[in-house]
């Protein structure tokens, strides 16, 4: 009773929040950073983190263009287009004082390559990476590679003198549960420096004073204190309380209530991410249907029927609330090979659906499973009882298995699943990752993510050609000819793009980024 | 006296294995954890080396036959998710549900006594009445819904109290703990008051109807006869002698207010074992979720069977016929 009556009083006693430093970022979003080594775990939140203390030679800005950051300036080599050239930055310093060279270029691009480094596959097709000056790195790349830096931006460049002495040379064993002296510490060259760090609980970052852009970005933050808040509703609660002034992973239910809150505001912005559903239509017979002895899928014509079914409008108004972007294409805008046109294509016909069913053959429709997970995108289980609900308008009878997502993706990898949702964003910001996993029949190491069966050698073969064909014109016609098959075989059905919500306290000033990769520098605070 | 010692042990450490066959046997239900590890350009070559290195491609008898044999020498494993081995991230994860739990438990057995005494004693005040009736909503309400609801008048409304986290926390050895601090102290309140508030009103109801019953015995009938005070014939006769079955309740009760953490945890982002736990399930990080499913079985078989040598102590009768 004492204790209880002790704690009551002290709690009255206490005053109301915490004294914090105004120009303190104390950000929550959902989940943490896995590690902080820089070449173990290719995974959002965890670039997020590492974006704020180490740098890779290019970074996007926040419209999706090249920016420098490391390297001023980079260009294929004019006699041979499978070096390129990088030139660094002058006078960087890690956070601990060592230069920036090219070594720790070298260094860093090495230690990616090695077995443990999740990062290796963006960087396969780089065969060697040699130092030419100080401040000038070449690339050898198996072929010509006209795209190389767009998979660079979350290529994170370490001080090898540093990482040798902390004996930390090799990327750690993440799946051996083996920690290192770099998945506890950093020693970047970027914006902000490791103060803290508790897994799962908080990190405290402070600003680099020495940082090289220390007058070119606003750089208002003096101090980041990063919590990630699991459930919901607690991470409105706190940013409602003024304990935390930046959320990331904003529920899109809440959206309108933060919105009308005095003191917060949240901005949007379309995000790297297009939702659709994902057909089998290269098996004979299906298993997750009432036809025996076909594929229902297998009619283009019934995956037109489908796609003309879906009322991607009421989508929006209903189950999104107005958060995400009708598609007609498989790609986020801002992706090379993406058009408005082609985007629009989508539209919505009942009639002249039920008209392409019977005309197939299916005027008295089918039935089917629809598999979706319930834990992976905005809404994604509710998107997918709208769409049972609007292929039932044409005789399409839908069975909903929505499970969470470390069930439900394995149904695609391993072909067990006719009919299901998947979202897809685009890091390289080139349509050829979309074919690569989408669009190129499966193989072991190619088409990873094609459950359509879609199988086409000549698609293939063109879409082979893109890895190394550095007349751009030419590829990007490629692009648009490979599009324009995917679209008229209605190989997918696209739904919408995501929009992405981030919400904060009046005076931060923050620009949405569609990767969902919030970079502190550019942050400005009142 | 000593073979039903024995007996009970084996039928505790039976009823661990057979925990730990029905845990290994739902894990293949929660999904696939390699989906998860592996980025999406993940190549079928990555999937089936570390599905091999994890020893995931083997039926679930054997994987649990190994994970007994690592158990054994004291070894859990490496977590999927965090990359750290398991034992160490429970030992920096309990001292927060521990001190969660005790202090929930502190509140709950202070207030239930208090007010099951209060409720007893005045049984048709309008106090009294008023406390039975707020009891209903402790035990109707679901734990999420208090705590968000505590949230919102505290933290949203009111701005006196955190909404999420443990505030700052002081270390001692491996144990890091939050009440020496005040932010940490101010944390601990409301999560504590939601995980505690069941368990208030169960041992309240319980003080009072035994309470009632109590005070219906003959012998305080004489010692009211006899001219003692109220207060000696309540608490020094009458409480003393409803404790017997309390006790017993608040022991049970005790294992479930740690397992029961779970869901306050998730809702305050409390950083305990319970959280802990949420995040391997969706992570499927099976070496989490198998090596916290055991320890809670073993904290409910130790208590039960130290509950069950303790009534053999008390009633020779339990001897015979256990």
């Amino acid at each position: 009773m004492k204790t209880m009556t002790g704690l009551l009083a002290a709690a009255a006693l206490m005053s109301t929040t915490a004294l914090v430093n105004a120009e303190t970022l104390r950000w929550a979003r959902s989940g943490d950073a896995l590690t902080l080594d820089p070449h173990s775990q290719n995974e959002g939140p965890t670039h997020t983190i590492r974006h704020q203390m180490y740098e890779p030679l290019v970074i996007r800005d926040v419209t999706g263009a090249f920016e420098p950051a490391l390297a001023t300036e980079w260009a294929p080599k004019a006699d041979d287009p499978t070096v390129w050239v990088f030139k660094l930055r002058e006078g960087v310093k890690f956070h601990g004082g060592e230069d920036f060279t090219a070594e720790d270029v070298v260094f860093s691009f090495e230690r990616a390559m090695q077995p443990n480094s999740d990062m290796k596959e963006l960087i396969g097709s780089i065969k060697e990476v040699r130092a030419v000056d100080d401040l000038t790195v070449e690339f050898v790349t198996d072929g010509p590679n006209p795209i190389l830096p767009s998979n660079l931006t979350n290529l994170f460049i370490m001080d090898k003198g540093w990482t040798e002495a902390n004996n930390t040379v090799n990327v750690q064993d993440f799946e051996g549960g083996e920690i290192t002296f770099a998945t506890t510490n950093a020693n970047g060259t970027g914006p902000y420096v490791l103060t803290s760090r508790e897994p799962d609980v908080k990190t405290v970052m402070t600003r680099n004073e020495a940082y090289w852009g220390r007058d070119q970005f606003p750089m208002e933050v003096s101090e980041i204190i990063y919590t990630p808040i699991q459930n919901a509703a607690t991470r409105v609660a706190a940013l409602l309380s003024g304990e935390v002034n930046f959320l990331q992973d904003m529920p899109v239910q809440d959206i309108s209530r933060v919105d009308q809150a005095e003191g917060l505001v949240v901005k949007q912005a379309p995000q790297n991410r297009v939702i659709f559903f994902g057909l089998n239509m290269g098996a004979d017979d299906i298993e997750a249907d009432n036809v025996e002895g076909k594929n229902p899928l297998a009619d283009v014509r019934v995956r037109k029927a489908m796609s003309m079914a879906i009322n991607r409008d009421a989508i929006k108004q209903v189950v999104m609330r107005g958060q995400s972007e009708p598609a007609g294409m498989i790609s986020p805008p801002f992706v090379n090979g993406w058009t408005a046109e082609m985007d629009a294509e989508s539209t919505t016909d009942v009639e002249g659906a039920k008209a392409l069913m019977a005309e197939a053959g299916y005027g008295d429709g089918f039935s089917i499973r629809l598999d979706c997970p319930n834990d992976r995108y905005i809404n994604d289980e509710a998107i997918c009882q709208a769409a049972v609900g609007m292929l039932g308008q044409i005789g399409v009878k839908v069975n909903l298995n929505a499970q969470p997502k470390a069930q439900h993706f394995p149904l695609i990898t391993d072909s067990k699943t006719d009919f299901y949702m998947l979202g897809w964003g685009v890091p390289t910001y080139d349509s050829e990752y979309i074919f690569n996993f989408l669009v190129h029949g499966r193989e072991s190491d190619i088409g990873t993510w094609n459950g359509t069966g879609f199988d086409n050698d000549e698609i293939d073969a063109k879409i082979a050609t893109l890895k190394s064909n550095t007349d751009l014109d030419a590829r990007n016609a490629d692009i648009a000819a490979i599009w324009r098959v995917v679209q008229d075989e209605q190989l997918y059905i696209p739904i919408h793009h995501q929009v992405l919500n981030w919400s904060m306290a009046e005076g931060v000033g923050i620009t949405v980024d569609p990767e969902d990769q919030p970079k502190v520098k550019y942050f400005t605070m009142k | 006296m000593l073979s039903f010692i024995l007996k009970r042990i084996g039928q505790s450490a039976l009823v661990l294995l057979v925990v730990g066959l029905v845990a290994f046997s739902m894990f293949r239900f929660v999904g696939d954890p390699i989906d998860n590890m592996l980025g999406q350009e993940r190549t079928q070559a990555d999937i089936d080396r570390l599905r091999t290195q994890l020893g995931l491609d083997q039926p679930f008898p054997v994987q649990y036959y190994k994970f007994l044999q690592e158990a054994a020498q004291g070894n859990f494993g490496v977590s999927y998710r965090q990359g750290r081995e398991v034992s160490e991230i429970i030992l920096e994860r309990a001292p927060a549900t521990l001190e969660l739990a005790a202090v929930s438990a502190l509140i709950a057995i202070a207030l239930g006594i208090a007010f099951g005494v209060y409720t007893a004693i005045r049984r048709n005040g309008f106090l009294a009445n008023f406390i039975m009736s707020a009891s209903l909503v402790g035990v109707s309400l679901p734990t999420f819904l208090i705590g968000i609801l505590l949230i919102y008048i505290f933290s949203v409304e009111l701005g006196w109290l955190p909404s999420f986290g443990r505030g700052e926390t002081v270390r001692l050895g491996w144990w890091t703990t939050g009440l020496l601090t005040e932010s940490g102290l101010k944390s601990l309140i409301l999560p504590a008051i939601t995980l505690g508030l069941y368990q208030m009103t169960l041992i309240m109801r319980l003080v009072r109807s035994e309470m009632l019953e109590v005070l219906r015995q003959d012998y305080i009938r004489f010692a009211r006869a006899r001219g003692l005070s109220d207060r000696v014939i309540n608490f020094r006769h009458a409480l003393k002698n409803t404790m017997v079955p309390v006790i017993t309740i608040i022991g049970l009760q005790l294992g479930a207010i740690i397992a029961f953490a779970i869901i306050t945890e998730t809702v305050f982002q409390w950083p305990g074992m319970g959280l802990l736990f949420i995040n391997a399930i969706q992570f499927v990080d099976i070496p989490v979720m198998a090596a916290y499913l055991m320890l809670i079985s073993v904290m409910f078989v130790v208590i039960n069977l130290i509950v069950d040598i303790l009534y053999a102590f008390i009633d020779p009768r339990m001897r015979v016929s256990g």
